[in-house]
């Protein structure tokens, strides 16, 4: 293996970007909204689309809020239809973020003549390439992607500690939310904003689909490690390093084991989020498969007898 | 032909010549023409009621009756088609910090990971604000919250972790919390172990005893009598409402469930042979 200054700066990228994703995806998982991050990653194409036909750069500024408008569309295209529509939330996502996406493809491809955004890219991404496109920061050449992301990291961990009692009483009960006076549908939008500006900062160096396993896995993965949601922040952050460290290893190294070149890094660290993933799952010390196979888990105790109610029937002698 | 139709509405009152409220400040909730409906079809109609303050009050009445919907119409929580509800004189949103609010227990998703007390504390947001953290003088309210409902012991405990009376009782150490006058409460008894029910009516009793008003969506009309003071019997409309020993009679509750005989003889039953 040969490792150089690109590689250590992959890996930073990857790591940022993974760690910007997970703080909102442990908000998305708790929801139980895993696909709305799905549904934003892919419905941002158009926003990013119509941001560059308009101004003509690829400037972060315009693309982001481009995206940003798209992303906080998709969720209030999905609410609509399915309340209006009379249709199930997942119906009305899968509607929603397939229609947006085909319109962004479209619009790219009539683009593609004179431009480099290619559709290949927006799906996996080029992680490898990033480290080439540097900025000076201070006397030095740091990448764009890693400031970009690193800034998108600070934004998300910023609102999380600000809003964290907000986003924890909304995401676990937005009807007292809403009559304690803190709007669920105002955090909600909040909470969408974030996840579709993230994914537009992840969309460059990992691609739309690699970037739904960087907003669900670690937080999934943290889930079955604790039952503590700050806790759970962290250890999804932690997760999501780690995958992009052992990711970006894999893709020099694992490939080399069956006599190929190195692979791509982005699909690695999805691999390795998973793999991670796997392992909490089977040694959880709570809801792992070995602690359940070592206790021979009882089934639940069954409910108590409610008074009043055998009594009740009881008391009516059924005809024999 | 148009302008007739226009002149024949206009006739009909407008929000704005909305009759004032009528009932003094003091009524802990005045509802008044309140109608909602789902998708145009109508879930409550038409709703006049005035809960009487310092009193334990049950609302009762078959499946689908619009229970849940009444408290939820009065928290703005769903959209009214018309009329309004007033707490102690004045809209919800200008009165929230005398309202608290326990929903129905399946209303949440109890595998969330916090504890009791992170759930108990939630009582507290509103008094907080935006951006302030809970501090020590909450978390140690919450506590005695947690202790007056007798589960300071689990405060610790992930809520899925709790059995459904414990949860139950984390749900109402919660709106001890919030320090309300007014509580509304749907379905606290669902699915409890007796001793659960035993200390949510000797709370109930007690909040009442210190001039609290308490509305209750009740189930069991066995233990009607005993728990409640007042009793408000609905099936889309107000079938009747008032002190129990009136109210609550064959005659009203065959009127509230209409032709479900079998159960109405049941609960006929139960009232025959209840001590009380």
């Amino acid at each position: 293996m040969n490792w150089t200054g690109f590689d250590t700066w992959i890996v930073v990228i990857g790591s940022l970007c993974a760690a910007a994703c997970a703080v909102p995806g442990c908000f998305l998982v708790l929801r139980k909204m895993s696909m709305m991050g799905d549904a934003i990653s892919h419905a941002v194409l158009p926003g990013l689309a119509i941001a560059f036909l308009v101004t003509g750069t690829r400037a972060s500024v315009s693309m982001f809020i481009g995206a940003a408008i798209a992303g906080v569309l998709t969720a209030l295209f999905t609410q609509w239809i399915s309340k209006f529509g009379n249709v199930d939330r997942g119906a009305a996502m899968g509607i929603v973020f397939t229609t947006l996406f085909a319109i962004g493809l479209l619009l790219i491809g009539r683009a593609a003549d004179h431009v480099d955004l290619d559709p290949g890219c927006v799906l996996y991404g080029a992680i490898e390439l990033t480290p080439l496109d540097t900025i000076s920061a201070g006397g030095f050449q740091v990448p764009r992607a890693a400031i970009v992301n690193g800034v998108i990291l600070l934004v998300n961990v910023l609102l999380v500690s600000l809003l964290y009692k907000e986003l924890k009483l909304s995401s676990f009960d937005p009807d007292l939310a809403d009559t304690l006076g803190y709007s669920s549908q105002f955090l909600h939008y909040l909470l969408m904003t974030m996840v579709a500006v993230t994914t537009v900062a992840a969309f460059e160096s990992v691609g739309s689909i690699i970037v739904i396993a960087m907003l669900i896995v670690p937080p999934a993965t943290a889930l079955l490690l604790t039952n503590d949601l700050f806790r759970m922040l962290l250890i999804a952050t932690a997760a999501a390093v780690l995958a992009s460290i052992t990711g970006h290893l894999g893709a020099l190294v694992v490939p080399g084991w069956f006599g190929f070149e190195s692979t791509t890094t982005s699909g690695m660290i999805a691999l390795a989020s998973g793999v991670i993933f796997t392992v909490a799952w089977i040694f959880s010390p709570t809801e792992g498969l070995i602690t359940k196979w070592k206790k021979n888990s009882p089934i639940e105790e069954a409910p108590p007898i409610q008074e009043g109610q055998v009594q009740g029937s009881t008391e009516f002698n059924m005809p024999s | 032909m148009l302008t007739e139709t226009l002149e024949s509405q206009s006739t009909f009152p407008t929000r704005n010549s909305e009759p004032r409220p009528e009932h003094p400040p003091e009524v802990p909730l005045a509802i008044h023409d309140l109608t909602v409906a789902y998708h145009r079809k109508p879930v409550l109609w038409d709703i006049e009621l005035n809960i009487p303050e310092g009193k334990l009050v049950g609302i009762v009445g078959p499946n689908g009756a619009g229970k849940s919907t009444l408290l939820k119409a009065c928290l703005d929580l769903v959209p009214r088609t018309s009329g309004w509800a007033h707490i102690y004189g004045k809209p919800y949103r200008k009165n929230r910090q005398r309202v608290a609010y326990v929903p129905q227990r399946e209303s949440v998703d109890w595998d969330f990971p916090v504890n009791a007390l992170d759930v108990v504390a939630m009582g507290a947001y509103r008094r907080l604000g935006w951006f302030r953290r809970v501090n020590k003088a909450e978390t140690a309210r919450a506590m005695a919250a947690l202790e007056q409902v007798g589960i300071a012991h689990l405060a610790k405990r992930q809520i899925s972790q709790l059995s459904g009376g414990q949860q139950q009782r984390v749900f109402l150490a919660r709106a001890l919390m919030q320090d309300a006058d007014l509580y509304l409460m749907d379905e606290p008894f669902a699915a409890v172990d007796a001793a659960t029910e035993e200390a949510i009516v000797a709370l109930l009793r007690r909040l009442s005893d210190q001039g609290k008003t308490c509305l209750v969506v009740h189930h069991d009309l066995a233990t009607v009598t005993t728990y409640f003071d007042w009793i408000v019997l609905i099936n889309m409309r107000v079938v009747a409402a008032g002190p129990v020993n009136e109210t609550f009679t064959r005659d009203n509750l065959q009127k509230t469930y209409g032709g479900k005989l079998s159960l109405l003889e049941k609960a006929a039953e139960a009232l025959r042979s209840s001590p009380h």
